[in-house]
């Protein structure tokens, strides 16, 4: 190690694998993980959300699983909060969908309007 | 890719509790539910709610799961990482709160500390100096080796840092008498001894954080102009040996520690050296005559081991907390450091807090935090409903601080005023059923045991004053016996050649000086209020609730207790030898001890 340079690029490559540990505020990613999303495809949602988050470079937003949101016939389910935003569950979520969400709404800050099924809080 | 990572505490306290069995259990269930590649464990430093141990927290929802067994820890992975459901049974729970807390941040325990001594503990991987990286680690010292030495002593002169062994030294007017002392060469050395029983703040530094005392280390190497630093660690803290050592071998890996560090020209290596079970040898100059090779034994002062330390060269010794302060204050700036705590005393200290309260563990507060907050809100309080009695300060060396100065605020100066000192952070709160002839008693034994025998004084005072208090306990005190306690007591601490002896009569003063009724009790009615001195108990049989079992009958190893089947029976006081092995087997709580 002989300069500040390199000492900066260890903390930020390890920064990322310390991502998981790191406060985020921007927002909330809620995949629902119940025997019907997992049945329905959810794991491969999840999957396509932490990807298409890490490539998109968010380190600020929580991408987490939970239990059965009640909405079986529509799942996989995945429900999006940001920070200052009433929060919007979308349904029927597939791989490409995960990804559009992504970087439609958590990047680019656009509702996905046609894959909306409920808007506000469950 | 990663989507979820366990943070598993792996501090000392926790791996007693059996840390290791749930990580095992974890890894497999992991493997069974196919998702290893997506979960990583991360075992750190110890996260301070040692009595919750052991502790996983799952992250990214910074789920705080506590008291975690081989049985349920598999839970973890089947409820809350493949079905997204969290696992409420190892959710913690308060006393007065119907809610369960999810994070640590809805625990009282928490919310009031202020971490910065152990910023990274709990939180890295101790054992990952890429991670210490990632926290901003080492980044003071690539700061410091473009500042001047004067530069960094002046910051951490203008910090107000005070050294956080117990005595309270000015650190910046240590390190620059260090750099201004002629001699050469001059040496670093860490004192990570932490005899003070009960006290494991150094320890857990150590072992959840080693890189934040080397890169101090390093920092002082520079500033006062020394190669060579030492680390001397008890003996009876292994982990912390292994764990530094593996630090200290990373840190030379990358270049933090050997020739010509980080392209500056300038040299620094540590060696650890291990102690031999002496409590003397945390004193300073007794550690220096340690390290050499020789017995532990302290000499006067001055000259100071600024000026004549190891090998008579000018030696600069501080304390393991005070090192793991100084990176941040090189970072922030010394405005940074004093924006908490007290005027004089800024900063944060770490506490053990133990004994009778709620939530034991390691917490560390802003200085002048008063008592009240430490045992009531961040402590939660008196176990089983208890009364609070008092909170002993300062380990061996320091005093009783009573329920009437709950709000006193603690820090190196306010609590000299009622006879006891802040110490190093050993914190052990006291309750009712106590005694505090007792304790004052337990600490005098263990000076006694660790005196080193060099100046009469604390050699032979402190031995005949250990010989007045047995025979109080065993209910033979004598009148005049608390006046002779209290004018030894005085000439021990004027006379003594070094700290251990100067501060051995704290806890016998302090209690007498608070609880003098107590020991009157002891002396005159031959009786320990709190039930504690066995010599001076006395236990009878309630003719009420005795129903003639003859089960203590049966148990008492002298036949003291006489009584026929299903009448009332009876114990001989004069036969009796006070075992309690009737208290203990009668199930009808008709034996009363008194």
């Amino acid at each position: 190690m002989k300069s500040l340079e390199e000492l900066k690029r260890i903390k930020e490559q390890t920064l990322k694998d310390m991502d998981l540990r790191r406060a985020k505020d921007r927002g909330k990613v809620v995949v629902a993980m119940g025997t019907c999303g997992i049945a329905a495809g959810a794991k491969d949602a999840l999957m396509a959300v932490i990807e298409e988050m890490e490539k998109a470079d968010i380190h600020d937003v929580q991408v987490v699983q939970s239990g059965c949101m009640g909405l079986c016939d529509r799942e996989p389910t995945v429900e999006v909060s940001m920070k200052g935003q009433p929060s919007v569950v979308y349904g029927d979520v597939n791989e490409a969908n995960a990804r559009r969400i992504v970087r439609e709404h958590i990047q680019g800050g656009q509702v996905v309007a046609e894959l909306v099924i409920k808007r506000g809080n469950i | 890719m990663i989507r979820n990572q366990l943070l598993v505490c792996a501090g000392g306290a926790c791996i007693t509790s059996g840390e290791k069995s749930v990580k095992d259990v974890l890894v497999e269930e992991l493997a069974k539910n196919g998702i290893q590649d997506e979960v990583q464990i991360i075992e750190t430093g110890c996260m301070g709610a040692c009595d919750l141990g052991p502790i996983v927290v799952v992250y990214p929802e910074g789920t705080f799961y506590q008291k975690v067994n081989m049985q349920n820890a598999g839970l973890i992975v089947s409820e809350h990482l493949v079905k997204g459901r969290t696992v409420p049974e190892l959710l913690y729970h308060g006393p007065t709160s119907e809610k369960k807390a999810q994070t640590s941040e809805e625990i009282p325990f928490y919310t009031r500390q202020v971490k910065r001594v152990l910023r990274n503990c709990g939180v890295i991987d101790p054992l990952s100096i890429e991670e210490y990286i990632a926290r901003d680690g080492y980044f003071a010292l690539g700061k410091a080796l473009e500042m001047t030495p004067d530069e960094i002593i002046k910051t951490v002169q203008d910090s107000g840092l005070r050294g956080r062994g117990g005595a309270g030294f000015p650190t910046g007017i240590k390190w620059k008498a260090t750099k201004d002392a002629t001699g050469s060469p001059k040496y670093i050395v860490c004192n990570g001894d932490e005899g003070d029983p009960g006290a494991f703040m150094d320890r857990s530094v150590l072992e959840g954080d080693p890189h934040s005392v080397i890169e101090a280390m390093v920092i002082a190497g520079f500033a006062i102009g020394a190669a060579t630093g030492y680390m001397y660690v008890r003996a009876e803290y292994p982990l912390a040996i292994e764990r530094f050592e593996y630090a200290i071998g990373k840190a030379r890996e990358y270049g933090f520690l050997g020739k010509n560090i980080l392209n500056s020209g300038f040299d620094f290596d540590i060696e650890i050296r291990i102690g031999a079970g002496a409590f003397v040898c945390g004193e300073e100059t007794a550690l220096l005559r340690s390290i050499e090779g020789k017995r532990g034994m302290p000499s006067v002062k001055p000259p100071f081991p600024a000026q004549a330390g190891l090998w008579g060269k000018p030696t600069l010794i501080n304390n393991v907390e005070t090192y793991a302060n100084i990176a941040p204050i090189l970072i922030n700036g010394a405005d940074w450091f004093r924006s908490v705590g007290t005027a004089k005393s800024p900063g944060t200290k770490v506490f053990a807090l133990v004994g009778k309260v709620q939530n034991t563990g390691l917490v560390e507060v802003p200085m002048g935090t008063t008592l009240r907050e430490l045992v009531f809100d961040i402590g939660g309080g008196i176990r089983n409903g208890k009364k609070f009695k008092g909170a002993q300060t300062g380990g061996p060396s320091g005093g009783i601080i009573t329920a009437d100065y709950l709000d006193m605020p603690i820090d190196f100066d306010s609590v000299k005023e009622i006879g006891t000192i802040m110490g190093s952070g050993g914190l052990v709160v006291l309750d009712e059923d106590n005694c505090m002839v007792d304790v004052a008693k337990f600490y005098l034994e263990f000076i006694v045991d660790e005196s080193c025998g060099k100046c009469t004084p604390c050699r032979e005072g402190t031995r005949q004053m250990y010989r007045i208090m047995e025979r109080i306990c065993d209910g033979k005190g004598h009148d005049g016996d608390i006046e002779k306690l209290k004018s030894l007591g005085k000439v021990i601490q004027l006379t003594s050649l070094c700290g251990l002896g100067q501060t051995a009569p704290n806890p016998v003063l302090s209690t007498i000086r608070f609880f003098e009724d107590e020991y009157r009790a002891h002396i005159e009615d031959k009786k320990c209020p709190a039930h504690v001195c066995k010599h001076l108990l006395t236990y009878s049989i309630n003719p009420d609730k005795c129903v003639g079992c003859t089960a203590c009958a049966r148990q008492c190893p002298v036949q003291a207790i006489t009584g026929e089947v299903k009448k009332t029976h009876v114990i001989d006081e004069d036969t009796c030898i006070k075992c309690g092995s009737c208290y203990e087997v009668c199930r009808f709580s008709a034996i009363l001890k008194e």
